[in-house]
C-alpha cells in the first residue's frame, strides 16, 4: 500500500535538504527578528517623541500588511529601486523586519507593565538609572514577555512555508517539486505537514520548559 | 527642647509646581536625630509630594536640603544616588520588586549599591527580615505574601542600608485594617529604638502617642506645627484638631 | 506607462478581488465561530476523550502553515475525485484553521469566568446545557471580541496565501497585473493598502460591537479604554 521507495528515495531526502533551508531561514530570523524586536519596542517606550511616532507607524505598518505581500515587495519590487536579493536573502530579510515589528508589540508591553512605584522604590533605595534597568526592569520585562515572542518564534516557523512564494527552496518549495513531478499531493503534503508539525512541537516544549525554568510567583499563566 | 540634638535632615524653601499648580509652597523642617516627625493632612495637601521630593523622587523646583550638615547638589547624579541611600523610604504600595523573593528584595540593594558580597548581603537581609519577625518567609515572593507582610518587607529593605532617616508616606493606608496593627507595631519598635522618621499618616492615636512633633499640611503648606499635646489638647482651637476631630466623625 | 496609470487602470480589478477576499474571510470565521465553540465547550466540560480530541484537532492545526494544508487538501480533493474549486478549498482550509483558533479564544474566555457561574445556574434548575447556554456563552462570547478581532486580522492577512491555487482574490489580482506589467512595487503596495484599510475598517466595526454590547462589570480591554465606562 504505501509506496516506501517513493519516500525513502525521492520525498525523504529532498524534504530533508529543504528543512535545512527552513533551519537555515528561522533560526537567524528568528533570532535577529527577536533582537531587532527588543531595539523597536526600547525605541518605542524609551524613545524621544517623534522616534515612537516613527515606531508605532512601522509596526502598524508591517502588522496591518499580510506577510505574503510584504515578501513580494521585497522579492520583486526592490529591485525596481536598485536593491537586489536572492530568493533566500529576500525571505530572511522580510521575516526579520516583520517578526521584530511583532515581536517589539510585546517588549512593549512588558516594559508598560512594569509599575512606575519599583522604579521609584529602586531610586530611592540609591540604584543609579543604569542599575535600575539591569536589575530591576530586564528581569521583569523578560518574563513578562517570553511567553509572547515565544509564540511569535512558533508562527515564524509556520509562515517561513511562505519563503516558497519567492522561489526560495525550502521545506514547501521542496515538497511542491517533488508533488508536481510525481502528481502525490496527498502523501507529500502530509509528510511536509509532519515536518512543522514536529518542528511547531519541539519549539513549543522548548518555551514551555523555558517558561517554567523561570517561572516566578506573580508572573505569567495569567 | 532639641536645641542641643544633633540635627540629621533640614529642608528650606521646597516649592513644587505640577503642571502649572503649585504642589508644595515653601515648606521648610527639620529634624533632629531620634525624632518622629508626624506630617497629616487633608488628602491632596501635598504630603506625599513633600516626602518624594525630599528623597528628590520628584525634584523640587527650588529649594534647599541638608543631610546632617552636608548641602546635597541636585544635579550631580552620583551625590543624588549616594544621598537617596543613606535616606530610606517606605511606600504607601509597598512597591517591592516583583522577580525577587522576600530575601533577595532586601540584599539586591546591598550588593549593587552597598557593593557587598552576595553572602554578606544574604546574612543581613536575614537578619533584617528577622527584625520586623519574617525571618520564615524569606523565600517567599511579593505574591505570596499579604500585604502586612509586603509592607514589612519594604521596612527590612530600607533598614538593611542603614539610613540615617526613613520616609515613610502612608505605610498603612493601603493595607486591610486587620493588618495594620503589625505594622504599626514595627514602626513604633523603629521609634523607641531611636530611629529618626518622617511619617505621613491618618493614624492618629499613632501619632498622639509616639510624634515628637506633628505638621499639619494643607494646599502645600505646613501651616502649623507643634508636639501633640499642644496641638490636640482639648480647647485648643487648633486647624490640627479640627481636623482630627472631622477624621474621628468620618472614620469609626 | 507609468505606474499610476498602471495601478489606476488596474484598481477597479483589484477592488473587486477585496469581496472574495472579504467572502473568503467571512465564510472562514463564521466557520471557525460555529464550530469553534462547540469545540471549546467539549475541551472545557467535556469528558478526557473529547477534550484529547479537542486538543489533538487544535495540536494539528496550529501546527501545520496554511500553505502545506492548501497543498494537502488540494491533493485530498484530486484523489477523492472532487471538484477542486478554489475559493471552496481556501474556505475550508482557512475554516478549519480557524476554527482551532476561535476554539482556544473561546476556551481561555470561558475559563476565565468564576466558577460559581454554572453552580449558580445549576442552583437555579437549569440543565447542564441550558446553563452554559444561558449563562457562560454569553459572558464568554463578550469576553471574546477582543480576540475575535484579532483572530480576524490574522485571517484576513492569512487569506493572501489563497492566491497560490488560484482564487481571484486581491493578492492574485495584483500579482496578475504586476507579472504582465512588472510594476510590482506600485502594484503590491496597492494590495497592501487595500489589506490595511479592510482591516482597520472592520476593527473599529468590531470595537463598535464591543461598546454596544458592553454590560458593566466585563472590561475587555480593547474598546472600553478612554470611554470612562466600567
Amino acid at each position: 500500500m504505501l509506496d516506501t521507495v517513493f519516500f525513502s528515495h525521492d520525498l525523504l531526502p529532498a524534504l530533508n535538504k529543504g528543512l535545512l533551508v527552513s533551519l537555515a531561514l528561522i533560526i537567524p530570523a528568528g533570532s535577529l527578528g527577536f533582537v531587532g524586536g527588543v531595539l523597536l519596542g526600547c525605541m518605542r517606550v524609551f524613545g524621544p517623541h517623534w522616534l515612537r511616532r516613527l515606531g508605532d507607524w512601522y509596526t502598524a505598518l508591517l502588522r496591518g500588511v499580510p506577510l505574503a505581500v510584504q515578501l513580494m515587495m521585497i522579492y520583486y519590487a526592490l529591485p525596481k529601486l536598485g536593491i537586489y536579493f536572492a530568493p533566500y536573502g529576500a525571505a530572511l530579510t522580510s521575516f526579520i523586519l516583520c517578526t521584530a515589528a511583532y515581536q517589539s508589540e510585546y517588549v512593549r508591553g512588558a516594559l508598560l507593565s512594569i509599575r512606575q512605584g519599583q522604579i521609584r522604590a529602586a531610586q530611592a533605595l540609591g540604584f543609579s538609572t543604569w542599575q535600575t534597568v539591569i536589575w530591576i526592569i530586564v528581569p521583569q520585562a523578560a518574563r513578562r514577555a517570553l511567553p509572547g515572542c515565544g509564540n511569535e518564534i512558533i508562527y515564524l516557523i509556520k509562515y517561513s512555508s511562505l519563503a516558497y512564494l519567492v522561489t526560495c527552496m525550502e521545506l514547501m518549495g521542496e515538497g511542491k517539486v517533488v508533488a508536481s513531478d510525481t502528481f502525490r499531493f496527498t502523501e507529500v503534503f502530509l509528510t511536509v505537514g509532519a515536518y512543522y508539525l514536529i518542528m511547531v512541537t519541539l519549539a513549543t516544549w522548548l518555551l514551555r520548559w523555558l517558561e517554567r525554568r523561570f517561572h516566578i510567583p506573580g508572573f505569567g499563566a495569567r | 527642647m532639641s536645641a542641643e540634638r544633633e540635627e540629621v535632615l533640614r529642608i528650606e524653601g521646597i516649592s513644587k509646581k505640577l503642571g502649572g499648580k503649585p504642589i508644595l509652597d515653601n515648606c521648610s523642617l527639620t529634624v533632629h536625630r531620634g525624632e518622629l516627625k508626624v506630617l497629616i493632612g487633608p488628602s491632596g495637601a501635598g504630603k506625599s509630594t513633600l516626602l518624594q521630593c525630599i528623597d528628590c523622587l520628584i525634584p523640587p523646583d527650588c529649594g534647599e536640603i541638608w543631610l546632617e550638615g552636608q548641602r546635597l547638589a541636585m544635579n550631580d547624579k552620583r551625590g543624588l544616588c549616594a544621598y537617596r541611600a543613606q535616606v530610606g523610604m517606605i511606600f504607601q504600595d509597598f512597591n517591592l520588586f516583583d522577580h525577587l523573593t522576600a530575601e533577595e528584595n532586601v540584599a539586591i540593594a546591598l550588593r549593587k549599591v552597598r557593593g557587598m558580597s552576595r553572602k554578606e548581603a544574604k546574612a543581613r537581609a536575614l537578619e533584617e527580615l528577622g527584625r520586623v519577625g519574617l525571618a520564615r518567609r524569606a523565600l517567599l515572593y511579593p505574591a505570596q505574601l499579604s500585604g502586612g507582610q509586603k509592607q514589612r518587607v519594604a521596612i527590612a529593605r530600607t533598614l538593611a542600608m542603614d539610613p540615617r532617616v526613613i520616609l515613610l508616606d502612608e505605610p498603612t493606608s493601603a493595607l486591610d485594617p486587620e493588618l495594620v496593627g503589625e505594622v504599626l507595631a514595627v514602626i513604633r519598635d523603629l521609634a523607641r529604638g531611636g530611629m529618626t522618621m518622617i511619617m505621613a499618616t491618618h493614624q492618629m492615636d499613632f501619632a498622639r502617642a509616639l510624634a515628637s512633633e506633628i505638621l499639619f499640611m494643607e494646599r502645600g503648606r505646613i501651616i502649623e506645627q507643634g508636639v501633640p499635646d499642644v496641638l490636640l489638647a482639648e480647647g485648643s482651637a487648633t486647624r490640627t484638631r479640627d481636623f482630627c476631630a472631622h477624621l474621628l466623625e468620618m472614620g469609626a | 506607462m507609468d505606474s499610476l496609470t498602471v495601478v489606476l487602470n488596474a484598481l477597479p480589478a483589484i477592488l473587486a478581488g477585496s469581496f472574495v477576499t472579504v467572502g473568503n474571510v467571512a465564510a472562514s470565521l463564521a466557520m471557525g465561530l460555529v464550530l469553534g465553540v462547540p469545540l471549546a465547550v467539549a475541551q472545557v466540560y467535556g469528558n478526557r476523550w473529547a477534550r484529547r480530541l479537542v486538543a489533538l484537532y487544535v495540536w494539528f492545526f496550529r501546527g501545520v502553515p496554511i500553505l502545506v494544508l492548501l497543498f494537502l487538501c488540494y491533493g485530498l480533493f484530486i484523489s477523492l475525485g472532487l471538484p477542486a474549486n478554489p475559493f471552496l478549498i481556501c474556505c475550508l482550509v482557512l475554516g478549519c484553521t480557524s476554527t482551532a483558533y476561535q476554539s482556544q479564544i473561546f476556551r481561555g474566555a470561558i475559563e476565565s469566568l468564576p466558577h460559581g457561574q454554572l453552580k449558580a445556574a445549576r442552583a437555579l434548575g437549569m440543565r447542564d446545557i441550558t446553563g452554559i447556554r444561558c449563562i457562560i456563552l454569553p459572558q464568554a462570547l463578550r469576553l471574546s471580541i477582543p480576540g475575535w478581532a484579532n483572530e480576524f486580522s490574522i485571517l484576513l492577512k492569512d487569506s493572501a496565501i489563497c492566491y497560490v491555487l488560484g482564487t481571484q482574490d486581491i493578492m492574485a489580482r495584483a500579482s496578475f497585473v504586476a507579472a504582465r506589467t512588472h510594476e510590482h512595487l506600485a502594484l503590491y503596495a496597492a494590495a497592501g493598502l487595500i489589506y490595511l484599510v479592510l482591516t482597520l475598517v472592520v476593527l473599529k466595526l468590531l470595537r463598535r460591537l464591543e461598546y454596544k454590547v458592553h454590560v458593566p462589570g466585563y472590561s475587555t480591554g480593547m474598546g472600553t479604554e478612554g470611554m470612562g465606562v466600567g
